[in-house]
């Protein structure tokens, strides 16, 4: 429980441009409803930031944000046609991996935390 | 902050995660070598990893399990396939079976561990490489903290929604 404390802190943190794991990323892209709906969209049918942005009341600036995110998270890929660019929901295999790979991420990182604690204590005792 | 960089590659299935720690090479190699050391570290929190069986040596084989907050046990195995020095370590990770041993046709994750001294701290690089996503699925099942599996659920509930409408 007190890991999952930890991560609903980290979701709520706006830091998405820091250099955070991967794992951060993919918590942070789906922890906010427009960018969860904004997926489901893209995983529907590949369509134009401003195609997705008609569906909702806030600016196309404020879409492609959100877009940026998702691709931050390897959940979505842009890829340019013509003048448009076109929100291509990642192939499920990627996106399972990615999001797997996220979670092993994160279970080293916890490990290298847990080692350096018992190195310190060895350290302290020396 | 004692990780200071990872990174994934979901085409090859691989991740690297480079940590430093303020010791040296033959201190970090220990919490490997040790069983009592390794278990502090490789079980999640409420998984208490228990080693039963660990030789630290080239052929060597290791039996472990993790208890889980139920009071479920879920067991793995390592080969250590080489050991170069107190540097250099690659080895293989898998899912045993209830009895403890390894389950036949489940193909293992591969890890490399090298540590590099810098000064008066020591890098550590572990590369973990997996062979397919349904691998990966198992062996986070095993373990698996909270919080990873609300994520996936919700990307899961995503793709039905979307499939459903």
């Amino acid at each position: 429980m007190l890991i999952y404390n930890q991560m609903v802190v980290g979701l709520l943190s706006d830091d998405a441009f820091s250099d955070e794991a991967g794992a951060d990323r993919v918590f942070h892209a789906l922890a906010d409803s427009t960018r969860r709906d904004i997926l489901a969209r893209a995983i529907e049918r590949e369509q134009s930031v401003s195609a997705l942005a008609r569906h909702y009341e806030i600016s196309l600036t404020a879409i492609q944000k959100h877009v940026t995110v998702l691709e931050r998270a390897a959940l979505v890929t842009k890829n340019r046609s013509g003048r448009e660019q076109l929100v291509v929901a990642n192939p499920e295999t990627l996106r399972r991996a990615n999001t797997l790979l996220a979670a092993f991420e994160q279970l080293w990182i916890d490990r290298a935390n847990r080692i350096a604690e018992i190195l310190n204590e060895e350290g302290e005792t020396r | 902050m004692t990780v200071i960089n990872s990174n994934t590659d979901p085409e090859q299935l691989t991740l690297d995660v480079v940590a430093e720690f303020d010791a040296s090479p033959e201190q970090v190699w220990g919490v490997w070598e040790d069983p009592r050391k390794l278990e502090r570290w490789w079980g999640p929190p409420g998984w208490p990893a228990k080693f039963t069986r660990h030789e630290f040596e080239v052929g060597g084989q290791s039996r472990y399990y993790m208890t889980g907050p139920e009071g479920d046990k879920h067991h793995g195995w390592w080969r250590i396939d080489v050991i170069e020095g107190q540097r250099h370590l690659e080895f293989a990770n898998g899912l045993a079976g209830d009895d403890g041993e390894p389950v036949p046709g489940l193909a293992p994750a591969g890890g490399i561990l090298e540590l590099e001294a810098d000064g008066s701290r020591t890098r550590m690089l572990v590369r973990s490489r997996f062979v397919d996503v349904e691998q990966m699925e198992r062996m986070l099942g095993m373990g698996m903290q909270e919080g990873m599996g609300m994520a996936l659920g919700q990307i899961d509930e995503l793709l039905r929604e979307a499939v459903a409408a």
